[in-house]
C-alpha cells in the first residue's frame, strides 16, 4: 500500500465567481478504500467530477501512478483507469449481463458479426476471477440492486479500471446484500484497485474504509487513518462549529390523552402484513423498527390505502374507517410521507410553490380557480417555518438539495393539517444538516399535537424521536418499547435482529 | 411494454439471479394467437378455399409492404422512437419512381430514385429528432402531412402509370415459380433485419439506446447516430414499400400507404417489440404483420365490410397487446 494511485493537487473550482473548491488535496494509494465524506455543498461532487472530466478544474493538478494527466472528459478518465460506479444509470435493464459488459466492445466473428458465445466466456471469466455468481445470460432487468452493482463494477474492471468512485453504493441495498458488497470490496482491495467511497453512513465508512477525507465549504478538513478518528471528530468536521445534539434524545411531555387517535386491530395485507396492532395517541410519536422487508414500509401503505387490505381494521378517533384509496386517507385526517421522494413525493419539474398546494388545491379555491394571493401566502408561510432553503417559491424542486427537497414534501402535507404522519425513512440519502434539522421538524410537529409514525432503518433517529417504539418482523408486531427502556442503541438493534 | 415491467420489478425483491433467461409464455403470444387465428380460419373458412395456395400466397402478396416497414420500424421502436410518416412516404416514392421511369432513367432509375426519396425524407427526420431535438412523434406526424400533400401536389391528384412491364414483375405482380416476388422481398428484408438486429454491434447499440439512452451513452454508444440510422432505415424500407405498390398497382399513386403507419406500428407491438424501447424481435414483427394480413384476408373471405373488419381488427390487437402483458394494474 506504499504506492499512491490518484493525487489531486491544489484544486480549485469557482462556478459564477463562487469557489466551491478551495486548492484540495486529495490522494488515494494502490489498493485502498477511501471514503470521501462532507455535508451537502461540500464540494465532494465537484472534486469527483473534476475526476471524471464532467467539469475543467480551475487550477491544480492531477497524478496517476505519479504522472500528470489531464481529463477533459469521460473518454479521457476511462484512459486514465478511473471509473465511476453510478447506481442505476449505466446499465440497460433490457440486455443480458455479458451484453451490458461488452456493450460497444463485443467479440466479433470473421465475418464481423457479434460473437455472443465469446462475450459470454469472457464474462463467465471474469465474474468467476471476482468470485461473483452471476449468470452471464440473466437480463440485468432480473438482477438485485446489489448484483447490478456488482455488475457495473466487473463492467469497470473489463476496462482496465483501477479507480473506481463510489457514490453512496449502500443506500438501496439490504443488510445482506451490503455484506456481500462489502466482501466484494475486500476482494478488490487485495487486486490492488483503489476505491473511492462517498457516503453518509458512518458504521459502513468505519467498517469497510483505511482512510477518511473530509470536505467542508471546499476545504480539506482532515485526511486520517479511520481508526484514528472518532466519530465525534467526524461529525465535527461535518457539521462544523455547533456540535450537533439533535440525536440525543429529548425529554418531552406530551398530552396524550387517554384515547388513541389512530389504533390498527390485527391488520393483514398482502405478503409482508400479517398481524399488526397497535395505538397510537396525540401527540406522540411512535418508532416503527424492523429488517427491510419486515412490512414496516407496508403497513404504512396498506393504512394509507394503497396497498388492499386483506383483513383487520382501522379505527381513526375510535371510529373505523375503511380506507381503500389514499383520497379516502387523506380526507380522513392521515398524511403519508413516502420513502422516495423523487418519484412519490414531488413533482421534481414544478416549483416549490406548486408542490406545496398540490394537495389542497380544492380548499384554495375561488369560484372554479385557484386564489394565487392565497396560495403564495400559504407558500411563503411554510417555507419560513421548515427553514427550507430556496431563493423563492418559484423555484423549480429539482435543483434544491435533498434535505429541501424531504421539506418540501414535509411542507405539502402540513398544508393539509392532518391529524396524523406518517413518515416512512424521512432522512434518506440527507445530509447531517439537514437529518438534524428534519428530527428537529418532526419533534416541533409533535409538540404541537400532530401524532407521528415514523419508520426507519436508521436507529439513532428512531430513538432520537420516538415516544415508544415496536419492532416489526415477518409482518408482525414482535416487541414494543418505551423509549425510556432503551438504555442504548444497541438495544434497539437486539429486539431488531432477535428474531 | 416489456421493458418498462422489467424496470418497475421491485429490486430488494427480485431473487439475486435466476438461472437464464427465464422462459414466459407470454412472450411468445404472437405465434400463439397467429397459430389460433390460422387454425380458426382454416377451419370456418375451409369450403371457402382459406387453405389453398392460391389464396395464402394472396395474404403474402397483400402484407409484403407492411411487413418490409415493420421490420424496419422494428428498429426505430427498439431505441424508443417512432415514425409516423411511413405511410405518406410510400405515396410519394411510388410517384417519384413512376415519374423517374416515364422520364426515361429506365427501371433502375426509377428503382433509386424511389428509395432516394425515402431515404431523404428518414434523414430529415432523423436530423430534426437529433439536432434539433424535437420528440419523434412530433416530427413525424408533421412530416406525415407534408410528404402525404407533397405526394398530391407533385401530380395535381393523378395517376402515373408505370408501363415498364419488367419494373411491374420484378416490383410488384411476378412470381419465381410458385412464389411470388413480393414474398421473396419480404424474406430478404426479414433476414437482413434480423441478421441486423441481433448478429450485430448496430444492433445491440439499438437496443440498448432504447432501453435506456444514459446508460448507452455512458457506455460509448453514440445514441445519436443509431437514431439517425433507424429513421434513415424506416425511410428506405418505406420507399422500397412505395416502389412495390407502384409495381404491383402499374402506376404511382398519392393514395398508397394511407393508414398503413398504424398498420405497422401494430404488427411490431403484436410481435413483442416494447414499445417503450429496449427489446425487440424482427421474427415478431413479420409474424404480427402476417397475422394481421390474414385476419384481414379471413374476415374479407367471411364477407364482413370494411367498417366490420376494422372493428374486429381492431379487438384482436387490443386482445393480443393486453393478453401479452406481465403485469396487471390492480
Amino acid at each position: 500500500m506504499e504506492q499512491t494511485m490518484l493525487s489531486m493537487k491544489n484544486i480549485s473550482k469557482a462556478f459564477n465567481g463562487i469557489e466551491v473548491l478551495k486548492s484540495v488535496d486529495f490522494s488515494v494509494e494502490k489498493g485502498e478504500v477511501h471514503a470521501l465524506m462532507g455535508g451537502n455543498g461540500a464540494g465532494k461532487s465537484t472534486l469527483m467530477k473534476i475526476l471524471t472530466g464532467v467539469y475543467t478544474a480551475d487550477g491544480g493538478d492531477v497524478f496517476i501512478e505519479g504522472k500528470p494527466v489531464t481529463i477533459n472528459d469521460m473518454k479521457d478518465a476511462r484512459a486514465n483507469k478511473i471509473s465511476m460506479i453510478f447506481q442505476e444509470f449505466s446499465l440497460i435493464p433490457t440486455l443480458t449481463v455479458a451484453e451490458n459488459i461488452f456493450l460497444t466492445r463485443e467479440a466479433k466473428t470473421s465475418l464481423g458479426l457479434l460473437n455472443d458465445k465469446e462475450c459470454v466466456e469472457k464474462t463467465r471469466d471474469l465474474l468467476k476471477e471476482l468470485e461473483v455468481d452471476i449468470n452471464p445470460n440473466e437480463l440485468v432487468g432480473n438482477l438485485g440492486v446489489g448484483y447490478w452493482q456488482m455488475t457495473e463494477i466487473a463492467k469497470a474492471l473489463s476496462q482496465e479500471a483501477k479507480i473506481l468512485i463510489m457514490d453512496e453504493p449502500t443506500s438501496s441495498l439490504t443488510k445482506n446484500e451490503t455484506e456481500i458488497l462489502f466482501k466484494f470490496i475486500n476482494k478488490l482491495k487485495r487486486k490492488g484497485i483503489s476505491i473511492i467511497y462517498i457516503s453518509h453512513r458512518m458504521d459502513e465508512i468505519f467498517e469497510i474504509c483505511d482512510r477518511i477525507t473530509i470536505l467542508r465549504d471546499g476545504k480539506n478538513m482532515v485526511t486520517e487513518n479511520c481508526k484514528d478518528i472518532p466519530l465525534e471528530t467526524v461529525i465535527q468536521h461535518i457539521v462544523g462549529a455547533e456540535m450537533d445534539k439533535a440525536f440525543e434524545w429529548q425529554e418531552r411531555s406530551y398530552p396524550h390523552g387517554s384515547n388513541p387517535i389512530l389504533e390498527v386491530k390485527n391488520l393483514a395485507s398482502g405478503s409482508r402484513v400479517n398481524d399488526i396492532s397497535f395505538k397510537l395517541y396525540p401527540g406522540e410519536i411512535l418508532g416503527i423498527a424492523g429488517l427491510m422487508g419486515s412490512g414496516r414500509s407496508e403497513v404504512a401503505r396498506s393504512i394509507f390505502g394503497i396497498d388492499p387490505i386483506d383483513s383487520g381494521e382501522v379505527f381513526i378517533k375510535g371510529e373505523k374507517q375503511s380506507i381503500k384509496n389514499p383520497t379516502d386517507a387523506i380526507s380522513a385526517g392521515l398524511a403519508l410521507i413516502p420513502e422516495d421522494r423523487r418519484v412519490q413525493g414531488l413533482v421534481l419539474a414544478h416549483s416549490v410553490k406548486e408542490n406545496m398546494i398540490l394537495p389542497i388545491l380544492s380548499k384554495l379555491k375561488k369560484g372554479p380557480f385557484v386564489d394565487d394571493r392565497k396560495a403564495i401566502e400559504l407558500s411563503n408561510e411554510l417555507v419560513k417555518k421548515l427553514n427550507i432553503k430556496t431563493d423563492n417559491i418559484y423555484k423549480t424542486t429539482s435543483l434544491l438539495s435533498g434535505g429541501n427537497q424531504q421539506k418540501i414534501v414535509l411542507a405539502k402535507w402540513l398544508a393539509n393539517d392532518p391529524d396524523v404522519l406518517i413518515l416512512d425513512e424521512p432522512t434518506i440519502g440527507v445530509d447531517i444538516g439537514a437529518k438534524t434539522e428534519i428530527i428537529d421538524i418532526i419533534r416541533e410537529l409533535a409538540d404541537s399535537g400532530k401524532s407521528i409514525l415514523v419508520i426507519s432503518s436508521e436507529l439513532p433517529e428512531l430513538l432520537a424521536v420516538s415516544d415508544r417504539v415496536i419492532v416489526l418482523h415477518d409482518g408482525r408486531v414482535v416487541k414494543e418499547l418505551n423509549r425510556k427502556e432503551i438504555q442504548a442503541e444497541e438495544e434497539l438493534q437486539h429486539a431488531i435482529q432477535g428474531y | 411494454m416489456l421493458s418498462k415491467d422489467i424496470k418497475m420489478k421491485d429490486p430488494i425483491n427480485a431473487a439475486p439471479y435466476k438461472s437464464g433467461k427465464t422462459f414466459d409464455w407470454r412472450d411468445y403470444i404472437v405465434y400463439i394467437a397467429f397459430v389460433g387465428v390460422l387454425v380458426y380460419f382454416s377451419i370456418s373458412l375451409f369450403d371457402e378455399g382459406f387453405l389453398s395456395s392460391q389464396n395464402l400466397m394472396n395474404i403474402f402478396r397483400q402484407t409484403a409492404m407492411i411487413s418490409i416497414m415493420a421490420v424496419a420500424m422494428t428498429f426505430v421502436i427498439s431505441t424508443g422512437e417512432i415514425d409516423l410518416s411511413v405511410g405518406s412516404i410510400t405515396a410519394l416514392a411510388s410517384l417519384t419512381t413512376a415519374l423517374a421511369i416515364q422520364a426515361g432513367f429506365g427501371l433502375f432509375g426509377g428503382v433509386v430514385v424511389g428509395l432516394g426519396t425515402g431515404i431523404l425524407i428518414g434523414l430529415i427526420n432523423g436530423l430534426l429528432i437529433t439536432k434539433v431535438a424535437i420528440p419523434s412523434f412530433l416530427v413525424t406526424l408533421g412530416m406525415m402531412g407534408i410528404v402525404r400533400g407533397l405526394a398530391m401536389w407533385s401530380t395535381n391528384t393523378a395517376p402515373v402509370p408505370i408501363l415498364d412491364q419488367n419494373f411491374n414483375f420484378f416490383f410488384g405482380s411476378g412470381d419465381l415459380g410458385p412464389i411470388p416476388i413480393l414474398l421473396v422481398w419480404t424474406f430478404v428484408f426479414a433476414l437482413v433485419g434480423h441478421i441486423l438486429l441481433r448478429k450485430t454491434s448496430f444492433g445491440r447499440q439499438t437496443l440498448a439506446t432504447g432501453g435506456n439512452e444514459s446508460a448507452a451513452k455512458f457506455s460509448g454508444v453514440k445514441t445519436a447516430k443509431v437514431k439517425l440510422m433507424v429513421f434513415i432505415g424506416t425511410g428506405l424500407a418505406a420507399g422500397f414499400a412505395g416502389i412495390l405498390y407502384a409495381g404491383r398497382m402499374q402506376a404511382g399513386r398519392y393514395t398508397f400507404g394511407e393508414g398503413d403507419e398504424l398498420s405497422v406500428i401494430a404488427a411490431v407491438i403484436l410481435g413483442g417489440t416494447a414499445l417503450a424501447g429496449g427489446v425487440g424481435t424482427v421474427v415478431g414483427t413479420v409474424i404480427g404483420s402476417l397475422m394481421i394480413g390474414t385476419i384481414n384476408n379471413g374476415l374479407i373471405i367471411m364477407g364482413l365490410d370494411v367498417s366490420q373488419q376494422m372493428i374486429v381488427r381492431g379487438l384482436i390487437i387490443i386482445l393480443a397487446v393486453a393478453i401479452g402483458r406481465k403485469t396487471i394494474k390492480r
